[in-house]
């Protein structure tokens, strides 16, 4: 096994049960292969419905695969575990605590002290630009205030691994883009090695504008149609979505998924 | 919009309509020419209250059904509470207790009355029993409800940072649950106060049940009007308590923040 592969997947599937008395099965993911490097930033870029959540939610083991199986370090995923961190669509805050409870919840569970936490909360809310929000609750900030604030305690968490589920589908475009700016400066920032991401969406150019290299899946039942590298320099910003390269990697990538697109709608 | 309406004005928003129906009731008992016994007037009525209240005798009785509401209120919060949330964490455990609380459910607590004086005898304890039995069940239903009305991908959230067990619990399920748990609190000590007055009716030697039976049968009504009116004002305050406590409980919920 390559030494830089951080997770492996393996002939992944999932198979639902529609109705309880067995018979009605869906088929969300057919044999998903996919190798993610160590630090590296990866998207998963497919129409809705292709089964790359189900695949972040396994990862993340928060579901169990059918049949083959993902590692993590060469381990097989059994659970939830305190390398990996989620970062959901709709953001997830619990409405009871304040942005700062919200950061450091996760920190309490994996037992760190109270100076500790304190000290990470605050840094985390100062690099999303949350720490004048720190005691308000969730109904009082405005959507993409409530997804800095998933992001912070995201990358509170200091996991090595981070498993994005459309974190920004439900922002306006405007500030998505200020967002997936925000998430690059974070991850390029933290001390030591990059972490490595896995970023699920539905958006090209939001894929291309943020990873290393996208993963693109079929539609239902899902599998990975191929890889494609994105070659840009980093640090990426406006300029970048400009470029002519990016532009047409996203035209490239368009094509590819076109067909996928038409055999679901 | 409500705080820039003011006080007195919200005040007297509130008063209005009362004193225009005590208006209402002074000229139908003074022109109306019925028996002052069967519809005494409200002067009649005020200077009962002034003697009851110079008496002792109205705040014995208030205290009383306070007290016995109270008991039986606790009592029901103590076993409905951690009953509701156990069946609400464990469906194959409710679905095991469903056949025997289903059937329960529908004898009114009144229904009980019979029963509770013979086991408890008239006072205190029947109609605490009575109380506890009506305050039960709306607070274990709602208990249930609000485990189950927890939003999964809050319970997904806790479980992909690592939470289980008691932090679970501590952080997500009873904070989750709560908004729900507090209506049922509030609906249960409502439907208790209703139902201490209707066993003291019955099971009772004091409290503003039996002291409203009592005059009766003295044909006093002003002493009479003056207990309901008693149990009105005292059910309205136990209601704006318990709202007061849910605003101070949940200072994240939308619209309750103060």
């Amino acid at each position: 096994m390559n030494v830089a592969c951080k997770i492996q997947a393996v002939g992944v599937r999932k198979e639902y049960e529609v109705s309880r008395k067995g018979g009605d099965r869906i088929l969300a993911l057919d044999g998903v292969d996919l190798e993610v490097h160590a630090g590296e930033f990866l998207a998963i870029l497919g129409p809705s419905g292709c089964g790359k959540s189900t695949f972040l939610n396994i990862a993340a083991g928060l579901e169990r695969s059918s049949a083959g199986e993902i590692r993590i370090d060469g381990q097989h995923v059994e659970g939830p575990g305190p390398d990996r961190a989620m970062c959901f669509q709709d953001h997830v805050l619990f409405p009871w605590k304040t942005v700062w409870e919200n950061v450091e919840f996760g920190l309490r569970v994996r037992g760190l002290g109270r100076k500790e936490r304190a000290a990470i909360v605050a840094h985390y809310l100062g690099l999303v630009g949350l720490s004048k929000f720190a005691n308000q609750y969730p109904h009082e900030l405005s959507g993409g205030m409530r997804q800095r604030c998933a992001l912070a305690r995201t990358f509170a968490l200091d996991a090595a691994t981070l498993l994005m589920d459309e974190p920004f589908a439900s922002v306006d475009a405007q500030t998505r883009n200020i967002l997936q700016e925000e998430i690059l400066r974070i991850w390029d920032q933290g001390a030591g090695p990059r972490k490595t991401v896995v970023y699920v969406t539905h958006s090209i150019e939001e894929a291309v504008f943020l990873a290393d290299r996208v993963a693109v899946m079929t539609a239902r039942p899902g599998r990975v149609l191929g890889v494609f590298d994105v070659p840009l320099y980093r640090p990426r910003n406006d300029e970048t979505r400009s470029d002519s390269f990016f532009r047409d990697l996203v035209v490239h990538l368009w094509k590819v998924i076109r067909d996928q697109v038409e055999r679901i709608s | 919009m409500g705080e820039s309406e003011g006080v007195v004005y919200r005040i007297g928003r509130f008063l209005i309509l009362p004193l225009l129906a005590v208006a209402a009731w002074w000229i139908v008992s003074k022109v109306g020419g019925f028996n002052p016994v069967l519809f005494p007037a409200p002067d009649a009525v005020a200077s009962a209250l002034y003697n009851l209240g110079a008496s002792g005798a109205l705040w014995v009785h208030i205290s009383t059904s306070v007290k016995r509401v109270l008991v039986g209120f606790g009592l029901a919060s103590a076993l409905a509470l951690p009953l509701g949330l156990l069946l609400g964490l464990y469906r194959p455990l409710e679905a095991f207790c469903d056949g025997l609380l289903s059937v329960l459910r529908p004898i009114p607590p009144f229904a009980w009355i019979p029963l509770a004086i013979l086991w408890f005898g008239i006072g205190d304890g029947s109609t605490q029993f009575v109380v506890l039995y009506a305050a039960f069940w709306p607070i274990l239903l709602n208990t249930i409800a609000g485990v189950r009305d927890i939003d999964r991908s809050l319970l997904k959230a806790a479980s992909s940072i690592g939470s289980r067990g008691l932090s679970l619990f501590v952080h997500v399920i009873v904070p989750g649950s709560l908004p729900l748990v507090l209506t049922g609190l509030r609906i249960g000590l409502g439907i208790a106060w209703m139902s201490i007055v209707a066993a003291e009716l019955v099971a009772a030697q004091s409290g503003l049940g039996f002291m409203i039976m009592f005059y009766r049968s003295l044909f006093i009504t002003e002493n009479v009007i003056v207990g309901m009116l008693a149990i009105g004002v005292l059910g309205y305050l136990m209601d704006r308590l318990m709202r007061a406590i849910e605003k101070r409980l949940m200072p994240w919920r939308p619209g309750l923040k103060v």
